[in-house]
């Protein structure tokens, strides 16, 4: 019962509240459970609460050992 | 807005609010049927009734949806849309600027794809009976010649096309509701598919079958064209036009896009042969820009199956019961 | 979608399951097979929803595990939010409990004989409604793991601060390592399932971190491995796993440290200090398990809806031909049940594996039969 999805937080709102985006999508979430919350952090917003922040730059590293793996596949002969 | 009993009340609001927008013969005369001349000797009719919450969403309102869901039934089938019937159950207290913009609504899309509303009826019921507005419209459209559309015809290697992007106005209408704090969301794709029909008669019995993509989204459709069998399907999870708006929401809320309606797009099945040149007719016309083969027929009976980005097949079911916001 | 998409590519995907091929021939050259518990039910999800299983060697069994909320909550639980329903209070709710049968019913049913039954995205939601409804009470029905905890907390802080009277939590707040705890100690348990390795929750390990995990791995030996939600996210994992066979050598690895800290997430665990003492709990499928659930503590009693509607629950009543205790154990495939598809279907389920979006019988159910 732990779906998620990444989004940023674009304004921060009193209250511990605040707006997040992704592709257009906007949604007001609770911040409550983030530590010290900046505009540009990406989040994990679960049942309209941020329950952690993603950290950009393990996604990024995780994200190009994925593409050096696909670029492996394209050269390895089908079996 | 005032509940009416068929007296002073219910005659002026037709007359301020309903005639003046829809200057068709037979409705001015205010009979109660109307007399239409058929130049075809086949006709195609459909009746829906349109029964949504928000009244008004992002893209769209009820009336929109009213007319361009019958008319893309009847085209779907066939069928060329001439005439529309129009019924109205309003909910006493209903804001008059609301109708207004529903019939505004309803003017324009009867007015862009050339059909006539030629009979009417409306009803107030007292507060509390209804929510808000119900719609019911009726089409007669002429037979399309060319088409012979059966779910019977499909055969195995067919190709399965989509006309554009799946799922916004399902995913429209979830995000606008209230209770979600929601503030920019998917746009809904309330639209006729009339044009994207017409454009395809050439092709005649290379195109098997068309649906449009309703409740229960393409898994529904599809299901409904294969059947119980001989005949399955398998479609590629990444041919599959989304807009990244319905994609984010979908995902916020658990919600499989497969099962999700969409209010303007189209579902077909033709020849393999033609796939190619039916994607690219429909490419041609602005509201079928993001066309794509998305699948095919097998001969797997009445099995859906989806190949997903690990290259394997999971089966897709047909979609139960309304759609809920989950977290798991 | 860029965090999203970038976790979901073909070729990736091909190149990762390639790799598992290999080092599963190398893992089981004696025709042994490999046990791998999912323990969190959205890994379940995603595996079937992605047709991961599909694309395993015959040789990696995935079981799922006991971390499907809905699953494990006792129908006991069910009843009470019937009679909350019944004593005029607006229930609010995840959308994931509406089908679940509680002794006689579901809430479904409740709502459609004209029990006030909310769905709510977000518990924020719920808040809302106590606020429109001033003269009513408001419940919203709190089932979930850490998860899902920490938001609630979150709720009844921000409850607390506005000086809302009319709401109340029933909670069904569970955690996930003493339930590991109860199924690996088990004997019978031990001897019919027996586990080699186990994937590990994304987002309560979000919340509780990555030390909770380290006392039960090193217990039993397991190798185990964190892992994300999305499809790469898991094959990946299962890569590390089996590398970790490889070695011989059982360990623990966060392999979600885009999200996962080692320490989890302080604040919410700090929060959920604040709020819930942890207690023991009845679960379905495990009994009862010490140290499992949460529940408020005395300072923020007056959001508790079994205090505060004096309310008895009672363990519920479940149909003896249903096999979710042992589905819920991993002692029993969903397809071994002699009810699935049959008598229980989606449409008509006897137990909550099969109602469930992430149940491991609605899985198999929906995405898995002969697939």
């Amino acid at each position: 019962m732990c779906l998620a999805v990444p989004m940023k937080i674009i304004s921060l709102e009193p209250g511990d509240r605040g707006v997040v985006e992704s592709d257009g999508v906007r949604y007001d979430t609770d911040l409550m459970l983030i530590e010290e919350p900046r505009i540009g952090d990406y989040v994990i917003v679960h049942a309209g609460y941020a329950i952690e922040k993603l950290k950009i730059e393990e996604a990024e590293e995780r994200i190009e050992l994925f593409r050096r793996m696909a670029a492996l596949i394209k050269t390895r002969p089908l079996p | 807005m005032e509940h009416g009993g068929g007296g002073k009340a219910s005659r002026e609001l037709i007359e301020h609010e309903i005639l003046r927008r829809f200057e068709s013969r037979p409705l001015l005369d205010l009979a109660d049927g109307a007399t239409l001349e058929v130049s075809s000797n086949q006709i195609v009719m459909s009746t829906d009734s349109y029964v949504v919450h928000p009244l008004s969403f992002p893209g769209g309102d009820i009336g929109k949806l009213s007319v361009y869901g019958t008319i893309n039934d009847l085209a779907v089938s066939g069928g060329r849309p001439r005439w529309l019937s129009l019924a109205f159950i309003l909910e006493e207290g209903l804001s008059i600027s609301l109708l207004e913009q529903v019939l505004d609504n309803i003017q324009a899309a009867v007015k862009e794809c050339r059909v006539e509303i030629v009979t009417g009826d409306t009803k107030v019921v007292p507060r509390g009976r209804c929510d808000g507005m119900y719609i019911n419209t009726t089409g007669i459209g002429e037979k399309i010649e060319g088409f012979s559309l059966s779910s019977q015809n499909i055969r195995p290697k067919d190709r399965i096309v989509v006309s554009g992007s799946l799922g916004d106005h399902g995913m429209a209408v979830m995000a606008a509701r209230e209770n979600l704090a929601i503030q920019a969301g998917p746009i809904s794709d309330t639209a006729s598919v009339h044009r994207l029909v017409e454009s395809l008669a050439e092709f005649g019995p290379a195109i098997r079958f068309m649906r449009d993509p309703t409740r229960g989204g393409l898994a529904a459709t599809v299901h409904e064209c294969i059947g119980k069998g001989p005949r399955g399907a398998r479609i590629n999870e990444v041919d599959l036009p989304f807009s990244p708006q319905a994609r984010v929401v979908a995902e916020m809320l658990g919600i499989d896009l497969l099962h999700v309606a969409s209010e303007g797009k189209m579902i077909l099945v033709c020849d393999a042969a033609a796939a190619d040149a039916v994607t690219k007719r429909l490419r041609s016309l602005p509201e079928g820009k993001e066309a794509a083969i998305i699948g095919e027929i097998t001969d797997q009976p009445g099995r859906l199956t989806l190949v997903t980005s690990t290259g394997h097949q999971r089966l897709v079911a047909f979609p139960q019961g309304d759609l809920l916001p989950r977290i798991c | 979608m860029r965090y999203i998409d970038a976790f979901r590519q073909p070729d990736t995907a091909a190149y990762l399951l390639g790799e598992i091929d290999t080092l599963t021939r190398r893992v089981c050259s004696r025709g042994k097979s490999i046990r791998i518990m999912e323990v969190c039910g959205t890994h379940t999800m995603a595996i079937a929803r992605h047709a991961i299983r599909a694309g395993l060697p015959a040789s990696i069994e995935l079981i799922s595990g006991p971390g499907c909320p809905v699953c494990v909550t006792d129908p006991g639980y069910i009843d009470a939010a019937h009679e909350l329903a019944e004593n005029d209070c607006i229930v609010a709710s995840f959308g994931d409990m509406l089908r679940v049968p509680g002794s006689s019913k579901t809430l479904a049913d409740a709502q459609a004989t004209g029990a006030q039954i909310e769905i709510c995205y977000s518990p924020a939601e719920a808040l809302r409604l106590s606020k429109i409804n001033p003269h009513r009470e408001v419940v919203f029905l709190g089932v979930g793991f850490e998860t899902t905890t920490a938001p609630l907390c979150a709720l009844i802080i921000r409850a607390a601060r506005e000086g809302i009277q009319n709401f109340s939590l029933l909670t069904g707040l569970k955690r996930i390592v003493p339930a590991l705890w109860s199924l690996l100690e088990n004997p019978v348990q031990a001897e019919a399932n027996p586990i080699d390795g186990l994937l590990l929750p994304a987002h309560v390990s979000a919340v509780i971190g990555v030390g909770p995990y380290i006392p039960i791995v090193t217990r039993f030996g397991l190798y185990a491995v964190i892992a994300g939600f999305e499809p790469l996210d898991i094959l990946y994992a299962l890569v590390e796993m089996l590398q970790q066979m490889v070695s011989g050598k059982p360990a623990l690895t966060n392999h979600y440290n885009r999200v996962v800290q080692e320490t989890g997430n302080p604040k919410a665990m700090q929060l959920i200090n604040l709020c819930l003492n942890v207690q023991d709990g009845l679960w379905r499928g495990l009994g009862p398990v010490p140290q499992s659930t949460y529940g408020l503590k005395p300072a923020y009693r007056r959001f508790d809806a079994v205090s505060k509607f004096g309310l008895h629950i009672r363990p519920g009543r479940t149909d003896p031909r249903c096999g979710c205790n042992d589905v819920i154990r991993g002692m029993l495939r969903p397809t071994a049940c002699r009810l699935f598809a049959s008598t229980c279907t989606p449409e008509h389920a006897v137990g909550p594996c099969m109602i469930s979006a992430e149940g491991s019988c609605s899985a198999a159910y929906r995405y898995e039969r002969d697939a």
